[in-house]
């Protein structure tokens, strides 16, 4: 079995779910000749032609609008933001259009589309090349919200997105495209979008993290017997998966890149207050960026949560 | 060197029928008078839906309701030459498309009612629901458009919007996806001089809307929008051009809004009344009838009887809108994703 990184295993399902479905198209900024400026679309132009690998003009609301179009014709489009921190343009024709177009004709017309964007500090980037805003699109019913945290899930996960009957914001960790390797099956196997993985089980404290945070979080955990779960999909969460956990641990840390305020942590915290507060032995706690603009390349390393501030927050919980 | 002129653009304006009935016989398209009668009756049953749910509104039978009144011409006009097999993106001043594209009356009312079952486009046509932000729809009438070549479909793409909509963001990326793809997209802009009380000169120094397509590498044109004859033909001719593979065209319907913007609005704070007046001679259904008066196609038994049958067919619709019962309210949960979370689930049980 081939060991494969993110950008390679990303790269697999989109060639795999064109070469299965002629309705699956791409577009995006320099997605074709240049295969994406993390190339995870590159050789496919070469594969499949300019009617479906489509070098868009610079226009993020374009792109998701275009997208929209598509996808009502019965198309299956696959977009792709350069860097979540240019999706605001495109936030518009998502919340406006992409969420409520099955609502609004009653079923009549769908927009099944995926927009990927690759999210996240950690990279040295420029302004707006490190962005996280995964909540903002949690927060709009009609959209799902897919973060994978490996090469293997992140296949699995976006042949699940394509195929997925409504629009999917799919972001992909920058940090983990090549930092990790894993074996990853050609051919087709599905992770169902809405499911948690349990990634350790443990009966003294849940972890809760997704993406490029996963593998902070585990690196985190030291004598500790911890329960890890990667949330996977956001929105719609599972809830069920993550309940079973905390009544069975009774300590929750959330740990999530995004500032704290109004960050998913604050959902998953406020649900499991809600269902699960006569279960609890200590207070919920999360671990988050700050609440700040998102700094340039010298401080970015202050900004993410460490490895360090994760354990401050097991040890926290720990003490009830 | 010398400075030299690498690219110029002439705008041209189409008018066809003067506001006396008079039709320049080497522009008329080829309309039969069945068919010019056929758009006769819809200007006057457009009319008829509109004025009514102008009073359903103040009876309060009715939401806010966007009138069409004195844009007749540009929707009917545009709206006929429209395959139903082709798709289309209004904004939310349409009725006059739906109505000439055959969408049920009742469901119209229905939408504008509150109830959003109205706007669940009927098998067989392809209208996408009312586009209530401004300009937005046209990316989505592109992207629609990119779908037709990439499947090669013998199908066009109509877009309607206003003079307003051409100032947002989202128009410039729509037509910009259109030229640079050669999209098989017609660009409908209805100028109707007013984007609630912004005057037209204040949206754009442009003189006319029209040039703008010139910018994105297509071309655009002016017709008189209250000359049902100049819009279905240019209309038309997009049409045709769009399904040969030869690209998208921008029509400017130079027209007038005769009414407030909405039901909620009062135009007597931002515009003089003498301007409206002066609109007034240009009416596009009064044009139509003096030009089948000396066609012979007109007289006054066939004025009643259209009239009669417009009131019929609104009257009718009002009663099956009326008569349709409530939404049930767990159906707001129903269309929001292909199948209910389970947090929905749990929530529905709320209600």
């Amino acid at each position: 079995m081939p060991k494969l990184n993110m950008v390679q295993a990303i790269n697999l399902a989109l060639k795999e779910e064109m070469q299965k479905d002629k309705n699956v198209v791409l577009l995006g900024e320099d997605v074709g000749k240049d295969g994406g400026v993390f190339r995870v679309s590159e050789g496919l132009l070469d594969a499949f032609g300019h009617e479906r690998v489509i070098d868009t003009p610079l226009a993020e609301s374009g792109i998701v609008g275009a997208a929209i179009g598509l996808a009502l014709y019965g198309l299956k489009p696959v977009a792709e933001i350069q860097f979540m921190g240019f999706i605001y343009p495109a936030i518009d024709q998502i919340f406006s259009h992409a969420s409520r177009i099955r609502a609004r004709s009653r079923g009549r017309f769908t927009c099944p589309l995926v927009v990927r964007a690759p999210y996240g500090a950690g990279i040295k980037a420029p302004e707006l090349h490190s962005e996280s805003s995964e909540a903002l699109f949690c927060h709009m019913s009609g959209i799902k919200v897919v973060v994978p945290s490996s090469p293997y899930n992140a296949k699995g996960l976006l042949i699940s997105s394509i195929r997925d009957p409504d629009p999917v914001i799919f972001l992909e960790s920058t940090r983990l495209y090549r930092s990790i390797k894993e074996d990853v099956p050609e051919g087709e196997y599905i992770i169902p979008l809405g499911k948690a993985r349990v990634v350790r089980e443990g009966k003294a404290v849940t972890l809760l993290a997704w993406g490029s945070m996963l593998h902070r979080t585990l690196q985190a955990i030291e004598d500790i017997d911890a329960e890890v779960i990667d949330l996977m999909t956001l929105n719609p969460f599972d809830e069920e998966t993550i309940l079973k956990s905390a009544k069975k641990t009774g300590r929750v840390v959330i740990v999530h890149e995004a500032p704290k305020t109004c960050g998913f942590g604050a959902e998953l915290s406020a649900t499991i207050a809600e269902d699960a507060m006569l279960h609890l032995k200590s207070p919920i706690m999360r671990v988050t960026g700050y609440d700040v603009v998102l700094p340039l390349p010298k401080l970015e390393d202050y900004y993410i949560p460490t490895t360090a501030r994760i354990k401050k927050a097991i040890e926290e919980v720990m003490k009830y | 060197m010398p400075e030299k002129i690498i690219e110029s653009c002439n705008v041209k304006r189409l008018e066809i029928l003067d506001e006396g009935g008079n039709a320049d016989e080497s522009l008329m398209p080829p309309l039969s008078d069945e068919q010019i009668k056929k758009m006769y009756e819809l200007l006057v049953l457009s009319r008829a839906f509109d004025q009514r749910a102008l009073n359903l509104q103040r009876e309060g039978r009715l939401g806010t309701y966007a009138s069409i009144l004195g844009q007749e011409a540009s929707q009917i006009g545009s709206a006929f030459a429209l395959e139903k097999s082709d798709w289309i993106f209004p904004s939310f001043r349409e009725m006059g498309v739906y109505i000439t594209m055959g969408y049920p009356l009742h469901m119209l009312f229905q939408y504008w009612s509150g109830d959003e079952r109205g706007v669940k486009c009927p098998e067989g046509l392809n209208i996408f629901p009312v586009c209530v932000p401004v300009g937005t729809q046209l990316p989505h009438a592109a992207g629609a458009a990119m779908g037709v070549k990439y499947r090669g479909d013998k199908k066009a793409v109509a877009c309607y919007f206003g003079d307003g909509g051409t100032s947002e963001g989202d128009f410039h990326e729509g037509m910009n996806f259109a030229g640079v793809f050669k999209l098989p997209v017609v660009f409908i802009c209805q100028n109707n001089h007013w984007a609630i009380s912004v005057p037209r000169e204040k949206q754009t120094a442009s003189k006319t809307l029209a040039q703008k397509a010139f910018a994105y590498g297509f071309e655009g044109i002016q017709v008189d929008g209250n000359d049902v004859f100049a819009v279905y033909k240019a209309v038309k001719e997009a049409l045709e051009k769009a399904k040969k593979d030869s690209g998208p065209t921008f029509i400017e319907c130079f027209t007038y809004r005769m009414s407030d913007h909405t039901t909620a609005d009062d135009a007597a704070r931002y515009r003089l009344k003498e301007e409206i007046d002066n609109w007034k001679p240009k009416d596009p259904i009064l044009r139509l009838k003096l030009f089948m008066e000396k066609k012979g196609l007109w007289n006054k038994q066939y004025q009643t009887d259209v009239e009669n049958k417009a009131k019929e067919a609104v009257d009718e619709a009002v009663k099956m809108e009326e008569a349709i019962e409530h939404p049930e309210p767990k159906d707001m949960f129903t269309f929001t994703y292909a199948k209910l979370t389970q947090r929905q689930m749990r929530q529905m049980k709320e209600l």
